[in-house]
C-alpha cells in the first residue's frame, strides 16, 4: 500500500491531569473518508484539533507523507495541505460566495503597493470549484441568501483553493435539512473522488455509513475500533460508542 | 445538466438596477434631490449661489468624519470621540502655529495627535477587548479636556507667520470656484470608496463586520485591521479639524461638541448598519448632505430651529425603516 497521507503514531494529549486522548495510532490514505465517531468528550475534537494545528500532542508523532509534522498554529496546517471545515462554517454573511472562498487568500492584480482585488479571477475560480463540486452555488451571490447546502459548498470550496491533501470536517450535517444533508454528502463524495483524504466527525450514523469508507470509534480518549465500513454495522458502532462492546 | 449548472453558477442574482433600487443611499439621495427641487421653488433664497456655497461647505466637515466613521461602523464598532478629537486637533494646530511654528509643523503635530489617539482607541479595543462604546466615550471626555489644557481654555485666532496660508487652505476656493473643503471631501470620499472596494484591507473591514470569528479563523489579521480603522477615524476627525480651523479662522474649546452624533447619523442615514458589515463612502456623503439640507431648509422656510432635532431624528428612523422593511420581506 502507498505511503499514508497522514500517520498518527501513539498520539496522546493531556490537559493537566485530564487525559483527553491516549495512545491513538491512525493512518489516513488518499481518497479515503474516515468517519470519526464517539460520544461527547470521547476525544474526537481534541484529536482533530491536533491535526489542524490548534493543539500540540503531549506524546507521539504525526507523519505527513512519511515526514514528521510539527504544527504550532492552524495556518501552518493549511500550508501543509490540511484544511478544516468548521462546524459553524466560519462564513461572512455580508460577503459574496467568492469573497468567502478567498477570504484571507484574495487574488490581486497589479504591481507593488497598487495591487487591487481581482474580482474577475476570483469569480471565475470560485465558479469552477462550485462546478467541480456539482453544486448550484453562484459565486456572485451573498452568502446571506443561501441555503444550508450552498453554505456548506462555500465552506468546502475554500478547502479546494489550494492542493489540499486532507480535509477535516466537524459535524457538517448537524444542523441542516434532510435534502441539504444529501447535498453535503455528495460534496464529500466529490472530495473523495479527487483523491483527498477526508475525516468526518459526525454523530449521525446514517451519514457515516453512507459516505465513509472506514469508521474509527473513540471512547474515553482511546481508539476502540478502526474498521472498513463494510465489516461493521450501525449496531456494532453504537455498542462501541456507548461501551456496551469493549473493543474490537 | 452541465449547461444548466454552468448557467446557474455564472448567473447573477441581482442586476445593477435591482441593487441600486435596493440601496438605502439611493433613496436618500433621491430625497435630497427632491428636497432641493422643492426648496428652489418654495423659497427665493435656496437656489442662490451664496446659499448653495454655504450648504456644500457646511456639510463637508460632518461628511469627512462620516467617511472614517463608516469604516468603524462597518467593522461593527463605533467611535464617539470624533467631535472631541476634532477639537483637540484644531487646538494643537492653533497652539503650535500661534507659538510661531510653520503650518507644516502645525499640521504634522495635529495629524500625529489624531493618529496617537486613534491608535490608543484601537489598541484598547482590539487587544484588551474594551467595548468600542466605552473606550471612545472615555476619549470623548479626555480629548476635549486636553484641548482646554493646551489652550488654557482661550480662543486662538492668531496663527503665527503662516496665518494667511492656513486661512486660504480652509477658506479658499482654488478650483472652479468650489470651496476647498468640498474638494478635500471629494478626494477623501473617492479614496475611501476605492479602499473599500478594491483593496484587501477594505475586504477585511467588511469581513470583520460580517463575522469576526470567521475572519480570525481564515487568517484575517483582525486586531491589526481594527487598530488601523480607529486610526483612520481619528485621522478623518483631525483632517476635518485642520480644514475647519482654516475656514473659521479661530478655534474655541467647544467646536465639534456633539458632532459625533451628527456624524453617526450621517453614516446611518447613508446606509451604514450599526450591527456591522454594511456601509459605503458615497452613503456617508449623501447622509451628511441630507442632514444639512434639512437644517438649511428649516431656516429658509421660517420654521423654528427647535424643530431641527425632530426632523433629523425622523430622517434617521425613516432611512433605517426602509432597510428593516426590506429585511422583513426577505426573511419571509
Amino acid at each position: 500500500m502507498a505511503v499514508a497521507v497522514l500517520e498518527l503514531a501513539n498520539i496522546s494529549k493531556h490537559f493537566g491531569a485530564i487525559q483527553a486522548v491516549s495512545d491513538v495510532s491512525l493512518s489516513l490514505h488518499a481518497g479515503e473518508v474516515v468517519g470519526l465517531m464517539g460520544d461527547n468528550g470521547a476525544g474526537k475534537s481534541t484529536l482533530v484539533k491536533m491535526i489542524a494545528g490548534n493543539f500540540r500532542p503531549s506524546h507521539g508523532k504525526m507523519l505527513l507523507e512519511g515526514t514528521e509534522l510539527v504544527l504550532h498554529r492552524p495556518v501552518e496546517a493549511r500550508q501543509h495541505g490540511i484544511e478544516i471545515v468548521y462546524q459553524d462554517l466560519a462564513l461572512c454573511d455580508n460577503l459574496t460566495a467568492a469573497a468567502n472562498v478567498f477570504l484571507g487568500r484574495e487574488l490581486r492584480r497589479g504591481v507593488g503597493p497598487l495591487r487591487i482585488l481581482d474580482y474577475k479571477a476570483m469569480y471565475r475560480r470560485a465558479g469552477e470549484i462550485f462546478k467541480e463540486l456539482k453544486s448550484e452555488t453562484r459565486a456572485r451571490d451573498l452568502v446571506k441568501q443561501m441555503s444550508g447546502g450552498q453554505r456548506q459548498a462555500v465552506a468546502i470550496a475554500r478547502t479546494m483553493l489550494s492542493e489540499a491533501k486532507i480535509v477535516l470536517m466537524d459535524e457538517p450535517t448537524a444542523a441542516i435539512s434532510v435534502r441539504q444533508v444529501a447535498e453535503v454528502l455528495n460534496l464529500i463524495r466529490e472530495l473523495r473522488e479527487r483523491g483527498i483524504a477526508v475525516v468526518l466527525i459526525s454523530h449521525r450514523m446514517p451519514d457515516v455509513f453512507d459516505v465513509a469508507t472506514r469508521v474509527v470509534v473513540m471512547r474515553r480518549g482511546r481508539k476502540v475500533a478502526d474498521k472498513p465500513i463494510a465489516a461493521t454495522s450501525p449496531e456494532e458502532v453504537t455498542g462501541l460508542i456507548t461501551g456496551a462492546i469493549e473493543q474490537v | 445538466m452541465a449547461i444548466t449548472l454552468d448557467r446557474a453558477i455564472g448567473e447573477r442574482q441581482r442586476g445593477w438596477l435591482a441593487s441600486m433600487l435596493g440601496s438605502q443611499a439611493f433613496w436618500v439621495l433621491l430625497a435630497v434631490i427632491l428636497a432641493c427641487i422643492f426648496l428652489s421653488f418654495a423659497t427665493d433664497s435656496f437656489a442662490t449661489p451664496k446659499n448653495l456655497y454655504n450648504i456644500t461647505r457646511n456639510f463637508t466637515f460632518v461628511a469627512i468624519i462620516a467617511l472614517g466613521m463608516t469604516l468603524v461602523i462597518i467593522t461593527g464598532g463605533i467611535d464617539l470621540s470624533v467631535g472631541s478629537v476634532l477639537c483637540l486637533c484644531s487646538m494643537i494646530l492653533a497652539v503650535v502655529m500661534n507659538a510661531g511654528y510653520s503650518i507644516e509643523v502645525g499640521i504634522a503635530a495635529s495629524v500625529a495627535t489624531a493618529l496617537i489617539i486613534g491608535a490608543f482607541n484601537g489598541l484598547m479595543i482590539a487587544y484588551l477587548g474594551f467595548p468600542p462604546f466605552v473606550i471612545t466615550l472615555g476619549m470623548l471626555s479626555i480629548a476635549r479636556s486636553l484641548a482646554m489644557v493646551a489652550s488654557n481654555n482661550t480662543v486662538v485666532f492668531q496663527f503665527g507667520p503662516d496665518h494667511d496660508t492656513l486661512l486660504a487652505l480652509g477658506g479658499g476656493a482654488w478650483f472652479l470656484g468650489i470651496a476647498n473643503p468640498v474638494l478635500y471631501m471629494i478626494v477623501l470620499a473617492l479614496l475611501t470608496g476605492f479602499v473599500l472596494r478594491w483593496t484587501k484591507f477594505g475586504r477585511y473591514v467588511f469581513a470583520i463586520g460580517g463575522n469576526e470569528h470567521a475572519a480570525t479563523l481564515t487568517g484575517v489579521p483582525v486586531r491589526r485591521i481594527k487598530v488601523i480603522v480607529y486610526m483612520i477615524s481619528a485621522l478623518s476627525a483631525g483632517i476635518a479639524g485642520i480644514i475647519q480651523t482654516g475656514w473659521l479662522g479661530a478655534v474655541t474649546t467647544n467646536i465639534g461638541a456633539g458632532m459625533e452624533l451628527q456624524v453617526i447619523a450621517a453614516a446611518v442615514i447613508g446606509g451604514a448598519n450599526l450591527a456591522g458589515g454594511v456601509g459605503t463612502a458615497s452613503g456617508a456623503l449623501i447622509g451628511a448632505a441630507l442632514i444639512e439640507v434639512i437644517r438649511n431648509s428649516l431656516g429658509l422656510l421660517g420654521i423654528n430651529a427647535f424643530w431641527q432635532g425632530t426632523f433629523i431624528g425622523g430622517a434617521i428612523v425613516f432611512a433605517v425603516l426602509f432597510d428593516r422593511i426590506r429585511n422583513v420581506r426577505q426573511s419571509e
